[in-house]
């Protein structure tokens, strides 16, 4: 059991509270830096992808885990952020000035899907952000001059300062480096007053608004942060993909990430990286385990369905907290040993009332 | 002429809409919930219904109750079972479990060997049955859409309104805590709203199905049902129909007067519209929280 004694104010916002997290952080980073030398072809491309939707989890977690707000739509600032970076690299702009374009302006469609969300809340913003995801794809398939409609639109490789990066580790390097700067971006809002704002709105408005937060302002602001983060994620999914096609930002990739979030650990920033290992390995671990299976289960088309299905409901039912809550349940057990008590994590109940109510 | 009848089809399909959002509805007025597994029931309604006309070679009728009443089961069941050990944890999460509950239903459906993957008609005794009415060709599916419609909305609204089991059930929305202080057996309540929701999705894929197909995807109408219980106000059953008849004619006269691929999103255009001018929908209540 680790005792941390706090003396001043520094201590309690700082990013490493102790020796413990340099050191097991910093072998992380080590780990990933080696990754590219050490790891073949495909299992590198499995990693950039874990890297790309683990930023997009980070925008959702952003939204959902901290701020509150679920967004049922946000494949579609994924998409927006694939398409803005796919049109412009194809016309010649150099890869970070796309990616910031990709970013400014799923942020800027982000705030427009935002507005509603000032009026309405809960289920009625997820229907709204539900509606907003399939305006957008169609959007995609319809304007065929831009997006090359559904018969889809090849992406080049970025290029850097006049040199093209399309070594697939050189792309790694990219992701990781995206990765890494959005999380100690998001783990430093959290720390600021604007994260603290946001929790303060996920935790109780009311309390919130008489606390002095302006609601409008901090929700739409969790909005562009988040569908920003989503384009960034699109713009080096758009890379890796090379080839965009609308049906990739259909609903079923908007509950993906929701369902990344969930599995990962609402409100915990290492739950988006989880949660995103999770979706990439689920997969991979189906297709491993169907050669053990009798072919009438293993080689159905409906069985990855039911995967996901039940492993999100064994989750909400049994581990709300999610992949990282499972963990820190773990570490708590290992340092606590043998005074672990069971309802050590037990949340209290709360008796639903009306939301109807405002 | 042209009109009218685009209008009549709007008016049919808008009643599948209105159906589906009913289930919403029932479940959001009784727990202040939403299901997103509803068009997933529909779904497996109309999978059971065809099951015991073709399989089990049950008459027309037969097969429609057995299939209603099998569904309400799995609705009261499906409740007992994963519903009910998450009451009182945030709305969030039942989204997140009834979304986990239509992924499954749909790759259960889907790996049944050799019916899943297929589409299938429904053999019903009124297929292709056409009533012309001057220069308007009514097709009996539609009507009978719409009339089942029309009962089972006032049959509902009289339940919500005039009994003592309805008007429970509001209260137990409204407050769940104070309605077991009240000696309102929320629990039980909740089963019977899975049940009633469960069979109304029913009836709507039993309807839908000689319109449609039987496909393991039918599911994904569902989705066009939300639009309808939000142009309604969510919580208002003849705001559900309604709901559904707006969005049903709004889609059925974009899709021959504006440009190709509108009729697809005219739904989702309509509710983003309703969400900014109204955000409590066409029938909802106006209530206020005091602090």
């Amino acid at each position: 059991m680790r005792f941390i004694f706090k003396t001043s104010y520094e201590q309690d916002i700082r990013l490493a509270k102790h020796g413990g997290h340099v050191f097991w952080y910093g072998l992380l980073m080590l780990a990933l830096i080696a990754a590219p030398f050490a790891l073949p072809e495909y299992w590198l491309a499995q990693l950039t992808f874990v890297l790309i939707y683990g930023i997009a989890g980070l925008g959702l977690m952003l939204l959902a885990g901290f701020t509150g707000q679920f967004s049922l739509g946000h494949a579609a600032f994924l998409g927006v952020g694939a398409y803005t970076q796919a049109v412009l690299t194809n016309a010649g702009w150099p890869f970070p000035l796309a990616m910031a374009c990709a970013a400014v302006l799923a942020a800027s469609v982000g705030v427009v899907v935002g507005l509603p969300a000032l009026r309405v809340k809960g289920i009625y913003l997820g229907i709204a952000t539900l509606a907003f995801g399939f305006i957008v794809e169609e959007g995609f398939a319809r304007w065929e001059s831009v997006t090359g409609g559904n018969a889809g639109l090849s992406v080049q490789a970025p290029a850097l300062f006049g040199w093209s990066i399309d070594s697939s580790a050189g792309f790694y390097a990219i992701c990781l480096v995206t990765a890494v700067l959005a999380t100690l971006g998001i783990v430093n809002l959290l720390r600021a007053p604007i994260g603290r704002a946001f929790v303060a709105i996920r935790d109780s408005e009311i309390s919130a608004q008489s606390m002095g937060i302006n609601l409008a302002r901090y929700k739409t602001l969790s909005f562009a942060l988040s569908a920003a983060l989503a384009g960034v994620a699109g713009a080096l999914y758009a890379h890796k993909l090379q080839f965009l096609s609308p049906d990739q930002f259909n609903i079923l990739q908007s509950i993906d990430l929701l369902l990344l979030v969930v599995i990962g650990g609402l409100g915990s920033i290492h739950g988006a990286f989880l949660g995103a290992i999770f979706l990439i390995a689920m997969p991979q671990l189906i297709s491993l385990s169907k050669d053990w299976l009798p072919d009438a289960i293993g080689q159905a088309p409906g069985l990855q369905a039911v995967v996901y299905g039940a492993v999100l409901i064994a989750f909400v039912l049994f581990e709300p907290l999610g992949l990282y809550g499972r963990w820190l349940k773990m570490r708590t057990w290992l340092q606590m040993f043998p005074f672990y008590q069971r309802g050590m994590f037990k949340r209290q109940k709360s008796f639903q009332k009306s939301d109807r109510l405002k | 002429m042209q009109f009218i009848q685009l209008v009549i089809s709007g008016i049919a399909q808008g009643c599948i809409y209105g159906l589906i959002a009913l289930g919403f509805v029932l479940i959001y007025k009784a727990t202040e919930t939403v299901s997103f597994a509803q068009g997933e029931l529909m779904m497996l309604g109309a999978f059971l219904g065809l099951a015991g006309m073709s399989m089990l070679g049950f008459p027309f009728w037969l097969a429609v109750l057995a299939s209603i009443a099998a569904m309400s089961l799995f609705g009261v069941l499906l409740e007992r079972v994963v519903i009910r050990p998450i009451l009182g944890q945030p709305a969030f999460s039942i989204v997140m479990l009834t979304i986990g509950i239509g992924y499954v239903a749909r790759g259960a459906i889907t790996m049944i060997p050799g019916i899943g993957t297929e589409t299938h008609t429904l053999p019903v005794p009124y297929k292709d049955q056409v009533w012309n009415l001057g220069a308007l060709v009514l097709s009996a599916e539609q009507m009978v859409v719409i009339a089942v419609t029309a009962v089972l909305c006032a049959g509902l609204f009289a339940m919500f309104r005039y009994t003592r089991l309805g008007i429970a059930m509001q209260a137990a929305s409204q407050n769940q805590l104070a309605a077991y202080y009240m000696g309102i057996p929320v629990k039980r309540l909740n089963g019977l709203v899975w049940g009633l929701a469960a069979a109304a999705a029913a009836i709507a894929g039993l309807l839908l199905a000689p319109i449609t197909f039987v496909h393991a995807n039918m599911g994904f109408i569902g989705l066009k049902a939300f639009p309808a219980a939000v142009v309604g106000g969510f919580g208002s059953l003849p705001g559900a129909i309604v709901g559904g008849l707006v969005i049903g004619i709004v889609e059925s006269l974009s899709g021959f007067y504006l440009p190709e691929g509108f009729k697809d999103i005219a739904a989702y255009i309509v509710v983003l519209i309703m969400l900014m001018v109204k955000p409590n929908g066409l029938f909802g209540e106006k209530l206020r929280k005091k602090v």
